[in-house]
């Protein structure tokens, strides 16, 4: 599957798409492969604080458990509850239908560290090695 | 892949939950190879075995197999394992393969005082294990051996796919089922006209995670997680491997002991009351009290619920229960159920193993 270059990706292996002072976050695909079949997804609440580089969730697959951090400081504004009854839905569509939650956020520069599509890809290939 | 005891093991091929259903429902190709065997030998071999393993080797007839422990005198298992009797005193044990050398060792050790031929013999066989009900049809496309002859927790040495070997009526995955074991050389082979006969039968190769999710579901025990050096076979359900009255054997004056004074913690199943999943190592509380541990727990992909197994106190061990997991810092609700939680519908005339 290819990185969408419209999202910025962290080496953790999540990823946000900002809009404006809006970020949605999901998972990577390369996670979801890891993971393998993902059976329970467990998010804050709007109105929660989520803080760059500390966990928000968990991802959990047949077989492990998986933090999820932000990539963002901010609060958040919606919680993808497609997630609750169908979690199988972080396999099939990582990078859009399966985002987890999306934040307000409180200091766009915070995006500048992270990788673009072309370095996350190279990144997940040298992890490989 | 993972390093799974010094093997270089496939956890998943198509995904687990497929893998996991396609063995309940039509056939699974698990590559066990990593599994150790033990041969022991001669006129001592039965007296051996007898002192070392919990089960009575002597109800054994040739051709027949047992599921037993290789014990501890504190009554816990060095491991378990299948123990398959090839003729008179000689006898073959298949066991867990990050156990093999310790099992040896043990075997060895205790064989000073009897004198029987024992032989790590794992790097002469390979073994793939065809489970689910279509296990015999499919198989019957690779031998002219009669697998309606072989019954379950019996084996024949049987020519598959051109290859010889022993064909066992076992597994680990709570369906009917075959083991095989034969030479390494040929494994690829093997493996490759296996996966070919049963393509129209809807068999699919299967890894590590769903024979440990089908082993979860049939509440069979995993070394390292229910049974080690501290628990008992009493405390983890296996006393239909404990035959205090065949005799003198390792372990059996504790075993004896807890038969009539009672075990110090009692293996249990639960269920999850939501979408959590308890896990191993996760804590048990009981009316607000820690008070054990979950050994395995995972997502159940048949059952489609989240199950575990746990010890807790022997007094608070009855199905129904309310108990909670603690999951991250929080509890969550969970239900004591009996065991096991997965039980196939069984065709006239199979034994149950509990029966063996």
């Amino acid at each position: 599957m290819a990185y969408p270059p419209e999202l910025l990706y962290t080496k953790e292996h999540e990823w946000i798409r900002v809009d404006e002072s809006i970020g949605t976050i999901g998972i990577t695909d390369h996670a979801q492969k890891e993971l393998g079949d993902i059976v329970f997804v467990e998010l804050p609440k709007p109105g929660d604080r989520v803080t760059a580089k500390e966990t928000f969730g968990t991802v959990e697959s047949v077989k492990a458990v998986s933090d999820v951090y932000s990539p963002v400081t901010g609060d958040v504004t919606a919680v993808n509850s497609k997630l609750q009854d169908n979690p199988e839905l972080l396999n099939s569509d990582p990078h859009d239908a399966a985002w987890l939650i999306r934040v307000r956020l409180k200091d766009r520069r915070e995006t500048e560290s992270l990788m673009t599509a072309d370095q996350y890809e190279k990144y997940i290939l040298e992890a490989a090695h | 892949m993972v390093e799974f005891g010094g093997w270089e093991m496939p956890v998943e091929y198509s995904g687990i939950i497929e893998e996991h259903v396609a063995v309940r429902t039509r056939a699974g190709l698990f590559d066990v190879s990593h599994m150790g065997e033990i041969e022991v030998r001669g006129p001592q071999a039965l007296p051996l075995l007898q002192f070392v393993t919990s089960n009575d080797v002597a109800r054994l007839q040739t051709g027949q197999a047992q599921y037993s422990a290789l014990m501890y005198a504190q009554g816990s298992a060095v491991d378990d394992c299948l123990v398959h009797r090839l003729g008179d005193g000689h006898y073959l044990l298949c066991v867990n393969a990050a156990n093999t050398d310790k099992d040896y060792d043990w075997v060895t050790r205790h064989n000073t005082q009897f004198g029987a031929e024992v032989r790590n013999v794992s790097a002469d066989y390979a073994q793939l294990a065809l489970q689910g009900p279509r296990s015999a049809n499919i198989l019957a496309k690779v031998t002219r051996s009669d697998l309606a002859a072989i019954k379950y927790y019996w084996f024949a040495w049987a020519v598959c796919c051109g290859i010889e070997g022993l064909l066992a009526r076992t597994g680990y995955t709570g369906e009917d089922g075959f083991e095989f074991y034969f030479p390494p050389a040929e494994s690829e082979r093997v493996w490759n006209a296996l996966l070919e006969a049963g393509r129209p039968e809807g068999l699919i190769p299967a890894g590590l995670g769903a024979r440990n999710t089908l082993r979860l579901e049939a509440a069979y025990p995993l070394y390292g997680h229910e049974l080690d050096e501290e628990t008992t076979l009493l405390e983890a359900n296996l006393g239909w491997i404990c035959k205090l009255e065949k005799g003198e054997f390792l372990g059996r004056d504790v075993l004896r002991k807890q038969r009539s004074e009672g075990t110090r913690k009692k293996l249990v199943g639960f269920e999850m009351a939501d979408r959590n999943i308890g896990r191993d190592g996760y804590p048990v509380a009981i009316e607000g009290q820690v008070c054990g541990r979950v050994t395995s727990g995972s997502m159940a992909p048949f059952l489609k619920k989240n199950i575990g197994l746990a010890y807790v106190p022997p007094g608070l061990a009855e199905p129904g229960r309310e108990i909670q997991i603690e999951i991250r810092g929080r509890l969550a609700a969970a239900r004591l159920v009996s065991l096991p939680f997965y039980k196939r519908k069984k065709e006239s005339g199979v034994r149950s193993k509990e029966s063996e």
